[in-house]
């Protein structure tokens, strides 16, 4: 009567400290340049070594350019942390994607599509949407830096075994209606905070109809709602994805792995903390309105009245809306944006922009809209080009650039300018996330699309 | 070894905000350094100061009627990023506690590892403490985490928090959950050989 995450976790557990947490084993964990620096100085100032190199992979993404990453970074302060890096990779002996490699990419991104990322394993990284990764059935969270260095020395975390939550999406999805859409759907439902402290698991039919790459959509966005983490039990559809990926067991070793990812679903008779049920024919293509994920809606829907906000939420939600240049009751359809980003860990797959380049072929991008289209990885823009997609884009009037996190935090040169709209398929709407300033309106590809052909929040079933 | 926690009284800083997130507490321009000294300057930076670096003065941290090493703050504080920056800039600006009835997992895993203690209290001691704190900025609040408890001195009103049994040895002991994991190698390398 076990769940799949504490299937999961419990096969993990090296020592139960009593009254305290647990010691868990880590079966890979991901790095990047900007939450590992102070780990690997740790490791230098202890005089250790990292305990299980082959475990640890390191990609270089938030920082980056997405133009010109043959050139060296012109900001000395982000080359100096990718340089770290490099530095820190090489002297202690782990994989490195770097900049120019062509398995550089969004760390989220690369993991699943190098077969990296396995049902069953237990993933960590200094990112809080290495909840990506739950898509294949695999206990994967964010973690802080000094939990970095943990894993850097002993392959293990301690960690409170968090709650359970089974997040039910019943029937089937309405046309134009993403993963993306489901997931924002979701996160407006429960609240920002709504699932702190669970681990989610997603099921439903709506859930085990999408592909692997919306699996990962909506694990993704998992923490946007508090969640330690989201999963989905592996099935057909994950074992066809991993099945002859570089990483991803071969021969008799594929067959053992695979007789033990069967057996990866809750049983019947599981018992979870928390149960909710979603009906999918109420998901429409959503967008968001403030400045936190959970503020959410309809896209032909109105924003919320004053008196509809709990009392302590008030003083949030004014200046939330204040900041967004929203009125409370607006209708934001038909509302002017400047920017569209179509990308990130949470939609910058192969088939966003397969949905993209879709949706726009034979239209133009509107003038006023300025479009940043980031591929997740050099995977990703290779696909692109050997599908065609890129021809379809420039034809419509758009260009892609370099793979990176980008706009998504803007740590680079990809800024949002103060008091500008952008319509972004990224994970937060968080105040200045896309720049100081920048206002984010957070929706799923084709929503992006929509809003970058017309100029204007734009409903893509009406297009 | 890290710096022991100890019982204290202090007055507090008031962010009667819900859902203060990790890109507020420290926006992402300022996660490049590689060291983890300097954040506590850039604690809140875009409600702190305006774009050309000046102190915007109805923000609390330039509001001289404030001071202490508690802040307090609305529900969900620290939700979003994994970002340990988030911690180090509480603890660099040079908070001991953040008192909220509510944090994001990451943030409270992260400020424990940098001694700093969240507290969590119920919704009607934090409206009380807010209420407290605006009618006397001077008022006092006692943490004790021997006892695990967090005492408003201006209405005597007490109440207990939880922590782990692990996690307070390691915050009054000043322990570090490297030096356990290592100690711990011949289990993990037992572990190993198990599967």
């Amino acid at each position: 009567m076990n769940t799949l995450f504490d299937k999961i976790w419990d096969a993990h557990v090296v020592n139960l400290i009593p009254g305290g947490p647990s010691q868990l084993y880590i079966d890979r964990h991901y790095c990047h340049e900007v939450t590992s620096p102070q780990a690997f100085a740790g490791l230098r100032e202890r005089g250790i070594k990292v305990f299980r190199p082959e475990k640890t992979f390191c990609s270089p993404d938030h920082n980056i350019p997405t133009l010109n990453q043959d050139k060296p970074i012109q900001d000395p302060v982000s080359r100096n942390q990718v340089e770290t890096l490099t530095k820190n990779a090489n002297e202690f002996g782990v994989t490195l994607y770097g900049l120019g490699h062509p398995k550089n990419g969004i760390i989220h991104v690369i993991g699943p599509e190098n077969g990296l990322t396995l049902p069953g394993y237990t993933i960590v990284c200094g990112d809080s949407h290495t909840s990506t990764h739950g898509a294949f059935g695999a206990v994967a969270f964010g973690i802080g830096t000094s939990e970095v260095e943990m894993v850097l020395a002993s392959q293990c975390i301690l960690q409170p075994k968090p709650k359970t939550m089974r997040i039910n999406v019943n029937g089937k999805l309405k046309p134009f209606v993403t993963a993306k859409d489901i997931a924002l759907y979701i996160i407006s439902k429960m609240t920002t905070g709504g699932a702190t402290g669970y681990f989610v698991e997603y099921a439903g039919e709506a859930i085990r109809n999408l592909s692997m790459e919306e699996r990962m959509t909506v694990c993704n966005l998992s923490i946007e709602m508090g969640a330690r983490g989201g999963m989905i039990a592996p099935d057909e559809t994950t074992f066809e994805y991993v099945k002859g990926r570089e990483f991803a067991p071969k021969g008799e070793d594929w067959d053992k792995a695979l007789a033990y990812w069967k057996t990866l679903k809750s049983d019947d008779d599981a018992v979870f903390d928390k149960e909710i049920n979603f009906d999918a024919a109420d998901i429409n293509p959503r967008i968001t309105y403030g400045t936190n994920p959970g503020m959410g809606m309809g896209i032909e829907d109105s924003i919320p009245t004053i008196d509809q906000i709990d009392e302590a939420g008030k003083i949030s939600f004014q200046k939330s809306l204040e900041y967004m240049g929203f009125e409370a009751g607006q209708k934001l359809e038909g509302h002017t944006i400047d920017y569209v980003f179509l990308g990130s860990c949470t939609n910058g797959r192969i088939e966003d922009f397969r949905a993209f380049a879709n949706f726009v072929k034979g239209k133009k991008k509107a003038d006023n809209v300025t479009a940043w289209l980031v591929p997740g990885s050099w995977g990703v823009d290779k696909q692109i080009r050997e599908e065609g997609l890129d021809k379809i884009l420039e034809e419509a009037g758009f260009e892609l650039r370099q793979p990176g996190c980008s706009a998504c935090l803007a740590m680079n040169e990809d800024k949002v300018p103060a008091g500008k709209y952008a319509v972004s398929t990224s994970n937060r709407n968080f105040e200045g996330r896309q720049g100081p300033g920048s206002r984010t309106i957070l929706a799923g590809p084709l929503v992006a699309a929509a809003a970058a052909i017309t100029g204007k929040i734009t409903n893509p079933a009406n297009v | 070894m890290k710096d022991k926690f100890v019982t204290f009284s202090s007055t507090c800083i008031p962010l009667p905000m819900e859902n203060v997130d990790t890109d507020q507490i420290i926006p992402a321009r300022f996660l490049k350094a590689t060291s983890r000294q300097g954040f506590g300057d850039n604690l809140f930076r875009d409600w702190r100061y305006d774009k050309d670096g000046n102190p915007i003065p109805s923000f609390v941290l330039n509001d001289p009627t404030y001071s202490g090493t508690i802040l307090v703050a609305g529900k969900n504080f620290g939700s979003g990023s994994s970002r340990e920056h988030a911690a180090w800039a509480v603890a660099g600006y040079g908070f001991k506690v953040v008192v909220s009835s509510f944090f994001a997992d990451i943030f409270k895993n992260n400020a424990l590892n940098n001694c700093v203690l969240p507290v969590v209290v119920s919704e009607g001691f934090l409206a009380s403490l807010f209420a407290s704190i605006k009618a006397n900025p001077k008022a006092q609040v006692t943490v004790n985490l021997e006892e695990q408890t967090i005492t408003n001195e201006a209405t005597g009103e007490k109440e207990s928090f939880d922590i782990n049994p692990y996690k307070k040895n390691c915050l009054l002991q000043g322990y570090d959950d490297i030096d356990f994991l290592l100690s711990k190698k011949d289990d993990i390398v037992a572990w190993e050989n198990k599967k």
